[in-house]
């Protein structure tokens, strides 16, 4: 019964080894209809400015879905991200405008903060073998409620000059006057995220161990990769990303809402599929999660330029999105599997 | 049996302990119930009443996750019945009982469809069940806000749409009475019938449950779909209740609190095993925290970190290596791992 389908293929196509890029090639090709798709219908969407509002409105949810890549990378989820970035701006506001605490040791401290926090998760996680999805619930509930302690209404963050820096612009090809763009810093640092995610996900003995623990973590503690360390610091790297992005919408609103962020961890998990990245882990790219948040952002430019299109809309056709990514996922990992026995 | 009821003591203990503290707050009134206009009334009477939609979406969720699946939509298809029926109740005569009726049953039939459509998914496209139901977790809500115009629909007090929510058969408040009866109704089918034994196989294994001659996929579509309609229904208590349908806030969250309760029921994630009375209790143990938090007077921002404190807790006591680890002090290490059976379950909580 078995004796037909053992042989190898008989010959290799050109696309045997690209198939993974597929998916990251489909996001890529659709953020470029949708662009052109605004230029065709709107005028003013030619405007490089559209682009680089794409990188200031989303820069916190950037860094935080470049954390929830390595998470999902390793097989796991992190639904504490939201929770945990608004307890982050939160403290920073508590921190300074309260307690007269310099802004630099306040920010330190939050990012030590949420590394340490995700270090904590990560090690419930492996060594009690708690599902990530239950470990990671109890920080959205644990920060959330922390958050809402410290204050259940906003607090201006207006009068410490320390966050004027983030919003402070560079001017490229002219400035935004001159048809160019302008980018604020905090954009900046969502884009050293991205390298300094995309160098230790592709370069480093780290980012490979990542990949290795999504495919197979039994095959990984075969290899005798550090599975534990892995597993444990894919939830620290989430951890110091949630609070890297309070610190950035520290900046970006100069204030702190207790509920801010509440769902941020679906739009995480969102842009991070519809990046191409598949939910059991293995397989993926921190670059198409870059895409995948600019595809988010530009569903939300496209819907305020059209202006008649209610907000809903973007949720909607989000999950549709994620509907079609899912299952041409399950596609190509079925072709594969076929193709491999 | 008997380690049926082993199960059930730790919660059942824990909801006495929280009882106790709040009639210890708040006296003997807290627990008697009172009869107020022809229906019965009190603190604990209210908190039972409150927990129904809760209750309701907890006890599809236990089937859920007895098929080793896990269902995040609820909270949205909650919105999405209350937004159907509420929208459809004030575009027509409000009083006739023509229109409610028609209005719940087209509610409860998305509902039901919903649910189908997240069971097809998890078994016939083998998505993972957390990623199958999370499309509908994000876009479900922008649905039950496209059916409502972004409105918040509102009916008439005088509707009979609203008993559902406020009213009361022979003193007892009408949302208790349905959900005893869904407890009662699933509880029979599933334990008097195979069809429980037949979650649990397909939790357990489905490859061996389907070569053993179960039609699992089917039993993973009804599954699904019982929870899609349990979801619906308590989104028509909440709506009659407030006698509106948020599409945005309604039943926000609800899907977390199930899951914690059918965790708390003594239900593992892992599938192959459920209790639909554990389901009951974790349900009443989380609404009683709610208002124990309040009655020893903390400031309700103490939810939140209270229900933490409870996943936390209830998340590492499952654990068997968190045992292992708690146990090894008191016992030679012999490598063999425990089996997670009730008797280690409650060795262990004792320590």
């Amino acid at each position: 019964m078995s004796t037909t389908v053992t042989e190898r293929p008989s010959r290799t196509t050109l696309f045997d080894g690209l198939g993974r890029y597929i998916p990251i090639g489909v996001t890529v090709a659709l953020l470029i209809v949708m662009y052109l798709g605004g230029i065709a219908a709107f005028p003013r969407f030619s405007s490089p400015q559209v682009i680089a509002s794409l990188f200031i409105d989303n820069a916190a949810l950037l860094i935080i879905a470049v954390g929830m890549t390595f998470v999902i990378l390793s097989g796991g989820i992190d639904l504490s991200v939201g929770s945990m970035m608004a307890f982050s701006t939160m403290s920073i506001a508590a921190l300074t405008v309260d307690l007269g605490v310099p802004a630099e040791v306040a920010v330190a401290a939050v990012l030590a903060f949420g590394t340490l926090s995700g270090l904590f998760t990560g090690a419930v996680i492996h060594y009690f073998n708690v599902q990530p999805f239950i470990a990671t619930l109890a920080g959205l509930f644990l920060y959330r409620g922390l958050t809402l302690q410290l204050s259940d209404h906003d607090v201006s963050m207006r009068d410490i000059a320390f966050f004027d820096w983030g919003m402070l612009r560079m001017d490229f090809a002219g400035g935004q006057r001159d048809g160019g763009f302008s980018l604020p810093n905090i954009s900046f640092i969502a884009l050293a995220v991205v390298i300094v995610a995309f160098i230790v996900l592709h370069y480093t003995r780290f980012g490979r161990g990542v990949y290795a623990v999504g495919g197979s973590e039994s095959s990984a503690l075969l290899m005798g990769l550090p599975v534990a360390r892995t597993k444990v610091g894919v939830y620290a790297v989430s951890g110091f990303c949630a609070a890297l992005g309070g610190v950035v919408a520290a900046y970006y609103t100069k204030s702190a809402n207790p509920l801010a962020g509440v769902g941020l961890e679906l739009d995480a998990i969102a842009a991070v599929v519809i990046g191409g990245t598949i939910l059991t882990g293995g397989t993926g790219f921190v670059l198409g999660t870059v895409a995948g948040v600019m595809v988010m952002g530009l569903l939300t430019t496209l819907i305020a330029f059209q202006g008649d299109l209610s907000s809903w809309w973007a949720r909607i056709v989000v999950g549709v999105l994620l509907l079609a990514f899912i299952l041409l996922q399950r596609f190509l990992s079925r072709s594969g599997e076929k193709r491999r026995t | 049996m008997n380690a049926y009821l082993k199960r059930l003591i730790w919660p059942l203990a824990v909801l006495v302990t929280l009882i106790v503290v709040n009639i210890a707050q708040t006296g003997f009134d807290f627990i008697v119930p009172s009869v107020h206009d022809g229906r019965l009334g009190g603190a604990f009477v209210n908190i039972l009443r409150n927990s129904v939609p809760l209750l309701l979406i907890a006890l599809g969720m236990t089937l859920v996750i007895a098929t080793k699946g896990i269902d995040l939509s609820v909270g949205a298809v909650y919105a999405i019945g209350a937004a159907i029926a509420c929208q459809w109740i004030i575009d027509r005569d409000q009083s006739a009982f023509g229109t409610i009726l028609t209005a719940v049953i087209l509610a409860l039939l998305v509902a039901a469809v919903i649910g189908a459509w997240n069971g097809a998914m998890v078994a016939y496209f083998g998505v993972q069940p957390i990623v199958a139901t999370l499309i509908l977790m994000i876009a479900g809500r922008g649905i039950a806000q496209l059916i409502t115009g972004g409105q918040i629909p509102s009916v008439s007090d005088s509707t009979p749409f609203v008993e559902l929510g406020r009213g009361a058969i022979a003193t007892i408040p009408v949302p208790i009475v349905i959900g005893v009866l869904v407890f009662a109704v699933l509880a029979l089918l599933t334990r008097t019938t195979a069809l429980g034994m037949l979650l649990e196989a397909v939790g357990g294994n489905p490859a061996a449950s389907r070569l053993a001659g179960i039609r699992s996929k089917g039993i993973t579509i009804l599954a699904y779909l019982v929870c899609g309609f349990c979801a619906g229904l308590a989104g028509l208590i909440g709506a009659a209740n407030l006698g509106s349908a948020d599409a945005n806030n309604g039943g926000l969250w609800i899907e977390l609190d199930a899951i914690l309760a059918v965790v708390i029921g003594g239900t593992a994630l892992i599938g192959g095993r459920f209790f639909l009375l554990g389901t009951v209790i974790g349900v009443a143990i989380i609404e009683t925290l709610n208002v124990t938090i309040i009655n020893v007077g903390l400031s309700s921002q103490w939810q939140f970190t209270a229900k933490a404190i409870v996943v936390f807790v209830v998340a590492v006591l499952q654990s068997p290596e968190f045992r292992a680890w708690l146990l090894k002090p008191f016992r030679r290490p012999d490598g063999g791992e425990p089996a997670p059976e009730p008797a280690d379950d409650k060795e262990a909580l004792a320590k």
